[in-house]
């Protein structure tokens, strides 16, 4: 396959996921049961209060006519107005566009902490394979992923912030508050990528290269960063960022334990007013960020190696 | 074929762990000394004791009962999604690998779609969308979109075996499409499907918990996740830990058993993989 093809396919695939996604958000509001009118004002409204937020959601038009309205306010970067109330507050645009740098900033941090965790506790896992060394950091990756966020961040919370009180608060927004989230964030994808990390390196440190390296006399700190490591790091960094998605959903929990504003929170709290547009509209958000992050991935990973394109 | 399992250490371990859980899940109402929806609010954080060994929460409701019963709802939600998705999913993948063309296509088309965004994001969508979200749209909603992982793997495992000889002559001796996929594909490819079925049974629980902890899951104040969301509540409470720390444990304890019992069956299904990870 050609890069231009390649290039195509992908950027194809991603289209259509993106697509895929948006059918399946408007869905959610018009297949299941139930009136969404009822959930908002209650079963009291007046025949009048209900016209008017029929009007004000588009539930008045035919489904279809429904979709291109939402289709349009996906195009034109609105992403709806919020109902209840559309002429006191901004659109739903403005209320994610408000919190977004936080997720943005709390999924950047989790990535980094569990990068810089994972490849030395790797590394030194697949050096000493098969030692006690060995085991502890694979009994540890085991249970850190099947420890809950939700075990993991209150725990983190009590110890550092209650009883140690070395963290800031949870609420605020400084540098310093960040890092208890971004631990949280990160440690289940620290496991996986330390995991991976570990089977890539003794794959790689069994290759010719490798022992070439050796033989020609080269310090082991060298060959095992400087050859080793480099050729071990490309599925690590792919799956690294493959996961990055899946730091914007495990904020959800994150950011509710730590009260910290961001697309989270701010899903939770739409769910709970009965939002539905700032739920569609945050949801649709987090999922056009994961499938443009999946398909950058690709389109890196296939640029960088060429036998990738052919399959 | 029970006789020819064989697991690996940890697999065992794994398998103990999950038999454990299914045994605390079947009994535990039963052997649950008080019920876990009973307020009583004389008896509000109480440490534990010998009436109540675990303490009881801020409506003055037995800890211990609590616990036992959560996991009962565990268990059987995550029983439910296990078999409901993976008799979808395998049946889904075993017709698109079959008949491949243009049903294959628009199945994995809609396969793609649901991969290509965080798999808990479209649970909290299903979830949000309902009032009261009861036990049967958590259900529903973990079912949703947790059939595709055995769809994928088994649509790969069926273009591979349809073309074996044992296939071929299958079709040759004018045996109906139904008749091979039931009695010569589908249990030919039940081992990875076992493999991801183990892994299902604790990430399903770990969603469930995840969803109630968030306060989407059905209104019970004793599921796992639940109690966690209390647990967090309180955190700044003395002496009130435990209530954190015990049901994040029943979690973990479940996960852990289901991930080692998975590594387990997938090196004895597929030996490439072998001391691998």
């Amino acid at each position: 396959m050609s890069i231009g093809s390649f290039l195509l396919r992908r950027l194809g695939s991603g289209a259509l996921a993106i697509l895929g996604v948006s059918i399946l958000v408007f869905a959610f509001l018009h297949l299941v049961p139930g009136d969404p009118v009822d959930h908002l004002l209650g079963g009291e409204a007046t025949a009048d209060q209900r016209k008017k937020m029929e009007a004000c959601m588009g539930l008045d038009l035919p489904a279809h006519e429904q979709f291109i309205r939402f289709l349009g306010h996906v195009a034109d970067g609105s992403l709806g107005v919020q109902c209840p109330d559309p002429k006191g507050k901004p659109t739903v645009a403005a209320r994610i566009a408000e919190v977004f740098p936080y997720t943005i900033q709390l999924a950047f941090a989790g990535m980094l902490v569990a990068i810089v965790l994972a490849l030395p506790l790797g590394v030194i896992a697949a050096v000493r394979r098969g030692t006690w060394v060995d085991t502890l950091a694979t009994a540890t990756s085991l249970s850190v992923i099947g420890m809950p966020m939700m075990l993991l961040a209150p725990v983190l919370l009590l110890v550092f912030f209650i009883w140690l009180g070395w963290s800031p608060g949870p609420t605020e927004t400084g540098l310093g508050a960040l890092v208890l989230p971004a631990i949280a964030v990160g440690v289940h994808l620290m496991a996986m990528l330390a995991r991976m990390t570990r089977s890539s390196m003794i794959e790689v440190l069994s290759e010719d290269y490798v022992r070439t390296a050796r033989a020609k006399g080269l310090p082991e700190g060298r060959v095992l960063i400087g050859h080793a490591l480099r050729n071990a790091l490309l599925p690590v960094i792919t799956v690294a960022g493959l996961q990055f998605g899946s730091l914007l959903s495990g904020a959800i929990v994150i950011e509710k334990v730590f009260a910290r504003p961001g697309l989270g929170l701010t899903l939770l709290e739409a769910i709970n007013e009965r939002n539905y547009s700032v739920v569609q509209g945050t949801v649709l958000v987090i999922a056009v960020i994961y499938v443009a992050v999946n398909t950058l991935v690709d389109l890196a990973y296939g640029l960088a190696d060429p036998r990738i394109r052919r399959g | 074929m029970k006789a020819g399992i064989k697991l690996s250490l940890s697999g065992r371990i794994g398998g103990v762990m999950v038999g454990v859980f299914i045994l605390i899940g079947i009994i535990g109402p039963w052997i649950a000394p008080y019920d876990p929806e009973l307020v009583n609010l004389e008896a509000r954080f109480l440490p534990p004791s010998s009436e109540h060994w675990l303490g009881t929460d801020v409506n003055g409701i037995d800890t211990l009962s609590q616990l036992l019963w959560g996991a009962r709802s565990a268990l059987t939600i995550s029983l439910t999604v296990v078999s409901v998705t993976s008799v979808i999913g395998v049946s889904v993948g075993t017709i698109a690998g079959w008949f491949r063309g243009a049903t294959d296509e628009v199945l994995m088309r809609i396969v793609d779609v649901l991969m290509a965004f965080p798999g808990i994001l479209l649970n909290i969508a299903v979830v949000a969308t309902v009032a009261q979200p009861g036990l049967g749209v958590m259900i529903a909603a973990l079912c949703a979109n947790g059939w595709v992982s055995y769809a994928r793997v088994a649509r790969g495992e069926v273009l591979a075996l349809r073309e074996r000889e044992y296939i071929h002559a299958a079709v040759a001796i004018g045996a109906s499409h139904v008749r091979i996929m039931a009695r010569h594909l589908v249990p030919n490819i039940l081992g990875p499907a076992f493999v991801q079925m183990a892994f299902a049974f604790g990430a399903v629980i770990m969603i469930e918990a995840t969803l109630s902890f968030l306060g989407l899951g059905p209104h019970l104040s004793y599921t796992w996740g639940a109690m966690l969301d209390q647990g967090t509540t309180f955190l700044w409470r003395p002496g009130f830990m435990h209530y954190t720390l015990l049901p994040g444990l029943a979690i973990m304890w479940v996960v852990l058993g289901a991930n080692l019992l998975s590594d387990g069956l997938r090196d004895r299904f597929d030996p490439r993989h072998r001391g691998r990870q």
